[in-house]
């Protein structure tokens, strides 16, 4: 093994791979060969370290100083000055978006101080292309455990009393959902991967699956030996490509280390996977339709009972966990539930990981312990809302989920206090919205997205979803009439009770948690016909203030549809009928004379 | 058995059986839309929703199964909100052109939104509308009628071993639909029809030639006459108040003389001809060591399936016509001579229990010597009904009447045809006492009678070393499992008979619906009975014995088998395979 | 792999490899790689350090530069940290002079006071 003084980590994760991380990377890797320096200093591709709004990062180590938004044009200086002269490229640095300071150092960023890193312990850290490094980091340790000294029943027991609960929506105990697959009748068993994540703004399991792939691949071998299964399936989105290459990799190097095969560590276990690729609906991360497209059907939900830990794959009995639930699971095996209890709440044990967007500074994923609340996840990890505007409201569950308030910064994130306000932890989805966002508009936007995305099987959802949907586009194009709420709820309603799976029992809860506390925008829209937020573009009205226009005829120039008129010197008028909002006028008037509401 | 109780009555079922089921021993009533017991238990309607004490929001009682000690409540006010808000989103999305569908009064929708009361219309948006699929002859889609029940892909796929249909697309923008979104036309569709047997509404119609019937009546210029397939008879009472099963054979036929066809013929006649020429083809692939087993080639729809699906065994079809195109060579040559009409001037039309007919009489193969189709329209059982009715006639006040010679005159066994196992128990009838040159006592075969999917018998032929293994299977699910053997060379049988509906053409794709698609076995055996009671009301029970036949070949045809009647009464069949590009071909 | 040991072993060798990334207690040697070490001959420095270290299997010790520290005249300049004990700082450290220090220095533990200018 060569000893290397440095190592420069370059993230390689899908976000960053779009945003041009792997021109970044063969930049680096010609100027240290050009420095001469090739023997000396190591380039490793990782997974996503959680940064997205930041990369392409640089992670130079020993020191752990952290580059971000980095350019080909700029590794020339990083190389020269940090990797041969050891001075830091402070340009290049990360500023906290509050004290607007550098801080050179990774885990000084609060972004990462405030994190707790359980399921993305390893993204970020290692080469996903090498097992080594997985092993390093007391890689399959927890498999090797398991199969040298425990029984089935006692993995059970540990994973039962760590009280993880399932990562991918509903959060049902992992312990015991394992528990009533082990004691399923049948010879034949399966343990199936949920990687579908469906929900448009998450991307942990992405990113665990590309950045710590052999992590599931040791807990779904350790799910095996607990529920007497030697067949496991990873189900992938085809959007994934990335993740489905490092994962397939990962397979076949453990494969040859005889991590996965038959007689696993000599102790007679057999176990193997297998990837399958899915075509990237939303509904087929729902289990039962995640079943039906393995099988090579359509993938469509059916009615449960019965669950798949009864009848799952070909009608034997089936495990189904998502990513981030496995990821947690050698961590318990090797320190203990007792260890995995002392982080998170009551009832929710462990961490989360959220992926942060919208109306905030730094956006990605960050891995926090169960119950932090929602101020600390935006102020003191994701550095806070830009612009100085002020937190609106948090969407959480993603499409199946609800919104938070502004009342509701400092409610402990776990399960049962989210289901308890209309919302839910869903995948981890985490939305920012800040003054600017009008709710109806969201509410409209993931009900779209539901709708677009129902399986089609069953009436309420297949049409009732429809049909919400066109009442909030009409609200939203001020269209809306007296009734509309009533008829909204009467259907969210309906759906929610009546719908077949998950997907239909959850689509509505955008547009009923939105009505809960935002009521009144709804109101607004419907009878004054306005959008208080000023977000629904039909709702706008650009207007000239007269007593402060000056009649520099500016607006007059600009409007691409010559919606503006008037004399010089004196005040223009904006034809509203003309008008398509553009907001190109308000944005050249020089005495900001021009209103928008 | 488990005990539960419904709305407060208790009840005692077997372990394994959903509430639905439990709840119709309770004798409550629980509407359904999507369910097809055994088939199609996939909770998609949502419209047989029910509570269930400790268990979160409403649950379908089809895919529900019923557990001890349950407590179940099919009447309560979220129930009854929840079912009738669910079919009134249906109807939301529906036509509602129900005076002028083809499925006015018949239609479950609308006997849904009766039985729930609806009154209004609460919910309203954009409707579906795709374009209505006319592509081929025998079936009519439209997409826009669907309900999304999904029994026809049940049907299509698990009864019929096709499945070329099924759901595309997602959301609002769900459609049932041949495979890949394609026209009927273009998937390898057996046009058998049983899909619309089960649709609810009027998503799925036979293509209604009706029109260019009254049209050829009408034309003074044509000699029209009409012939009528064994099942029809047994089936066409329904529409007009009989029970299923009744034998109204003598009021058709006066029916069919009022709307004015000049002859009214029986395909029975023909199917005892198809006896004489098939029975003869089944004794010399024996003699002389021909393909075996042969099958039978009567059935369209499974025909249509053997050139998709298993082209490779195209050899071991009989290759007789089936009884409508026996009919239909001879109407215009033997007939047009007989009457001096010439063969331009006969229009012929078949009433058939069947859709796929319709697709048969236009295959090339069936253009007869003077380059016209043997057949020129094919009526559905259905079609002949609505005929009747907008002709005013009034079926059941009419006098029985008899059908015309020289083609009317048949055996029971050509009624049998009309039945799963028909074909098989008429050609034994024959080849027994052909080769034995005994009599048979007991006609009555009962090993190939019956629902059961696959039927076998060994018969003895006396004086002969021969035991004929025989098989029957019906409904095309049933046929592959027969052709697999075939295929996989583990079938030692001789002859094998298969229909492509299940149970046979009494309840072909043409044939009356059934009231409630939970019953449709109930309402084949009563047909099937109607069938064998007319075999047992006829004087002449073989085939071979009908002397009408026999004055054919002796007058006209010559030898059986030979060079005549090979030229009007054989045919060939056509590769199609089962893609896109191999089925455009044809 | 075939037990539970052969794991072990392949964790042991393959942490060597993660070690510049877990931080942790560890040998430091910094090295002045300003303009005016590297004039004087810190690469040189430098490579043999690298050299000596992965002769010796030393694969914790960590590795990283600094810039000029005003002693110009006596670069190159080698620090040496143990943990746990105050910075040693060698002066004119050649090739030669940096495997010396880190045999008798960082293996040992046995500071060379002749070359020492700060401590
Ligand atoms: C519409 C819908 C979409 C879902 N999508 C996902 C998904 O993308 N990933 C996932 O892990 N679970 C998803 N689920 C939840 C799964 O059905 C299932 O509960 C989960 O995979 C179980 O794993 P867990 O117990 O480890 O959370 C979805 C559920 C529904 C109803
Ligand atoms: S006609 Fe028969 S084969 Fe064609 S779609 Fe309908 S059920 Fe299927
Ligand atoms: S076509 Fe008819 S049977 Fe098929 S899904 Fe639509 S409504 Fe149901």
């Amino acid at each position: 093994m060569a000893f290397y003084r440095a190592q420069v980590l370059v993230c390689g994760g899908a976000g960053c791979i779009s945003s041009g991380c792997k021109a970044v990377q063969q930049a680096l890797i010609h100027e240290i060969n050009k420095a001469g320096i090739d023997e000396e200093v190591k380039v490793i591709e990782t997974g996503c370290i959680g940064t997205c709004e930041l990369g392409p990062v640089l992670v130079v180590y020993p020191d752990g100083t952290f580059y971000q938004k980095v350019k080909p044009e700029d590794v020339h200086t990083i190389v020269e000055e940090h990797l041969v002269k050891g001075r830091i490229v402070s340009r290049l640095l990360y500023k906290d978006p509050l004290t607007e300071k550098t801080i050179p150092e990774y885990t000084k960023i609060s972004f990462f101080a405030g994190q707790t890193r359980v399921a993305l312990r390893n993204t970020g850290v290692i080469d996903p292309s090498v097992i080594e490094e997985y092993i390093a980091r007391d890689g399959y340790a927890a498999l090797g455990k398991v199969l040298t000294e425990m029984s089935p029943e006692q993995v059970i027991d540990e994973i039962s009393r760590s009280g993880l609960r399932g990562r991918g929506g509903a959060g049902f105990s992992t312990g015991l959902k394992w528990r009533l697959t082990a004691q399923a009748p049948g010879d034949e068993k399966y343990v199936v991967c949920n990687a579908d994540e469906g929900d448009p703004g998450a991307f942990m399991d992405r990113s665990i699956l590309e950045g710590d792939p052999h992590s599931i691949i040791e807990a779904m071998a350790i799910a095996g030996y607990a529920i007497g299964s030697s067949q496991g399936y990873i189900y992938v989105r085809a959007e994934y490509p990335l993740a489905v290459a490092n994962m397939q990799r990962a397979i076949e190097q453990a494969r040859q280390y005889n991590l996965l095969g038959k007689d696993i560590f000599g102790t007679g276990f057999d176990f193997d996977l297998e990837i399958r690729v899915g075509a990237g609906a939303f509904v087929c991360g729902e289990e039962t339709a995640l079943i039906a497209s393995i099988e090579g059907n359509r993938g469509e939900p059916r009615p449960k009972p019965p669950y798949p830990s009864n009848s799952g794959l070909w009608g034997k009995p089936t495990l189904i966990n998502n990513v981030e639930t496995l990821a947690n699971i050698p961590p318990i095996i090797l320190q203990g539930s007792e260890w995995f209890r002392q982080i998170g709440t009551e009832k929710s044990k462990g961490t989360k990981v959220f992926a942060v967007a919208g109306k905030i500074n730094n956006t990605g994923l960050v891995e926090v312990p169960m119950g932090m609340t929602l101020r600390e996840i935006i102020y003191d990890v994701c550095g806070g809302i830009p612009g100085g505007k002020q937190f609106k409201a948090a969407q959480t569950g993603g499409p199946s989920g609800g919104c938070l308030t502004a009342d509701h910064l400092d409610v402990p994130m776990e399960y049962d206090s989210l289901v308890s306000l209309g919302s839910m932890m869903g995948s981890g989805g985490l939305i920012i919205m800040d003054e600017d966002t009008c709710m109806v508009d969201i509410a409209r936007f993931f009900l779209d997205f539901t709708q677009d995305e129902s399986c089609g099987k069953c009436t309420p959802c297949r049409i009732g979803t429809k049909r919400m949907l066109e009442i909030l586009n009409r609200i939203t194009r001020g269209e809306g009439k007296e009734g509309d709420i009533e008829a909204l709820e009467a259907l969210a309603e309906n759906i929610k009770k009546s719908s077949l799976c998950g997907l239909g029992q959850s689509a509505p809860n955008p547009v009923l948690s939105t009505l809960r506390y935002f009521r009144s925008e709804y109101e607004a829209h419907i009878r004054e016909k306005r959008c208080p937020a000023g977000a629904c573009q039909a709702l706008i009205v650009y207007a000239i203030q007269p007593d402060r226009c000056r009649g520099c005829g500016v607006c007059a120039r600009v409007c691409p549809v010559e919606a503006v008129s008037g004399q010089p010197r004196s005040p223009y008028e904006i034809n509203s009928e003309k008008c398509i909002k553009c907001g190109l006028c308000r944005e050249k008037c020089p005495f900001d004379a021009i209103a928008k509401h | 058995m488990i005990k539960l109780t419904i709305d407060g009555v208790t009840v005692a079922v077997p372990e394994g059986t959903d509430v639905l089921a439990a709840a119709k021993a309770a004798g409550i009533r629980i509407p359904t839309l999507c369910y097809m017991e055994k088939y199609n238990e996939i909770g998609a309607c949502r419209l047989c929703l029910v509570e269930v004490k400790g268990m979160r929001g409403l649950l379908a009682a089809c895919t529900l199964q019923a557990s001890d000690g349950m407590e179940v409540y099919t009447n309560t006010p979220a129930v009854r909100e929840a079912r009738r808000t669910n079919l009134e989103l249906l109807l939301s999305d529906h036509p509602q052109d129900c005076l002028i569908c083809v499925r006015n009064g018949q239609c479950e929708l609308q006997s849904l939104a009766e039985e729930m009361g609806i009154r209004r219309q609460r919910f309203e948006g954009e409707k579906s509308a795709y374009p209505l699929d006319h592509s081929t002859l025998s079936i009519m889609r439209d997409p826009n009628k669907c309900v999304l029940c999904r029994r026809c892909v049940a049907v299509c796929k698990q009864v019929q071993g096709v499945g070329v249909l099924g759901a595309v697309e997602r959301g609002f923008d769900t459609i049932v639909a041949p495979e890949g979104g394609c026209l009927l036309h273009d998937v390898a569709c057996v046009l058998c029809g049983q899909c619309v047997m089960v649709c609810p509404t009027g998503a799925l119609a036979e293509v209604d030639n009706t029109e260019e019937v009254f049209a050829a009546l009408n034309d003074k210029s044509k000699h029209v006459i009409v012939q009528t397939a064994p099942a029809v008879r047994v089936a066409i009472g329904e529409e007009f108040g009989y029970p299923p099963g009744t034998i109204v054979t003598g009021k058709m036929v006066s029916a069919l003389r009022r709307l004015g066809f000049q002859a009214v013929f029986d395909t029975d006649f023909a199917a005892d001809l198809t006896i004489w020429e098939e029975a003869n083809e089944l004794l010399e692939r024996l003699n002389n060591g021909g393909t075996l087993p042969m099958i039978t080639s009567c059935s369209p729809g499974w025909i249509k399936f053997i050139e998709h699906y298993y082209p490779d065994l195209i050899e071991h079809l009989s290759t007789c016509k089936s009884p409508q195109q026996m009919l239909g060579a001879l109407a215009k040559t033997y007939y047009a001579e007989k009457i001096g009409v010439s063969p331009e001037d006969i229009f012929l039309v078949s009433v058939m229990p069947c859709t796929a007919k319709k697709f048969e009489r236009a295959r090339p193969e069936m253009v007869g010597e003077s380059g016209l189709p043997d057949v020129d329209i094919v009526l559905t059982t259905r079609e002949l009904a609505r005929m009747i009715k907008v002709a005013g006639i009034d079926l059941p006040q009419l006098p029985d009447s008899d059908f015309d010679s020289p083609l009317g005159l048949s055996t029971g066994a050509g009624v049998i045809f009309g039945a799963t196992g028909g074909v098989m128990e008429a050609a034994l009838r024959t080849a027994y006492e052909w080769v034995s040159g005994e009599a048979l006592t007991n006609v009555e075969l009962e090993a190939v009678r019956g629902l059961s999917g696959v039927k076998e018998a060994e018969v003895k032929l006396p004086g002969t070393d021969i035991t004929l293994r025989v098989a029957v299977a019906h409904g095309l699910a049933n046929a592959r499992q027969l052709l697999d053997k075939i295929r996989t060379g583990k079938a030692d049988y001789h002859f094998i008979e298969i229909m492509a509906c299940p149970g046979g053409c009494i309840s072909g794709g043409g044939q009356p619906r059934p009231a409630d698609v939970n019953e449709f076995n109930a309402l084949r055996e009563q047909r099937i009975k109607g069938v064998y009671r007319a075999d047992r009301d006829l004087p002449l029970r073989k085939s071979h014995e009908n002397p009408a036949v026999k004055e054919l070949y002796d007058t006209y045809l010559g030898e059986i088998g030979g060079e005549r009647a090979h030229h009007l009464l054989h045919t060939n069949y056509t590769v199609r395979g089962k893609y896109l590009r191999t089925i455009r071909q044809h | 792999m075939k037990s539970l040991e052969d794991l072990k072993k392949l964790r042991d060798s393959a942490r060597q490899m993660m070690h510049l990334r877990e931080g942790g207690d560890s040998v430091r040697i910094v090295i002045g790689m300003g303009t005016c070490g590297i004039a004087a001959g810190a690469r040189e420095t430098l490579a043999a350090v690298m050299q000596e270290l992965e002769r010796l299997h030393l694969y914790d010790v960590v590795v990283t530069q600094t810039g000029c520290a005003g002693f110009c005249d006596k670069e190159p300049l080698v620090d040496v940290i143990l943990p746990g004990q105050p910075r040693v700082t060698y002066a004119k450290v050649d090739g030669e002079r940096a495997r010396r220090i880190i045999d008798e220095h960082v293996v040992n533990g046995r500071v060379i006071e002749q070359w020492v200018i700060e401590r």
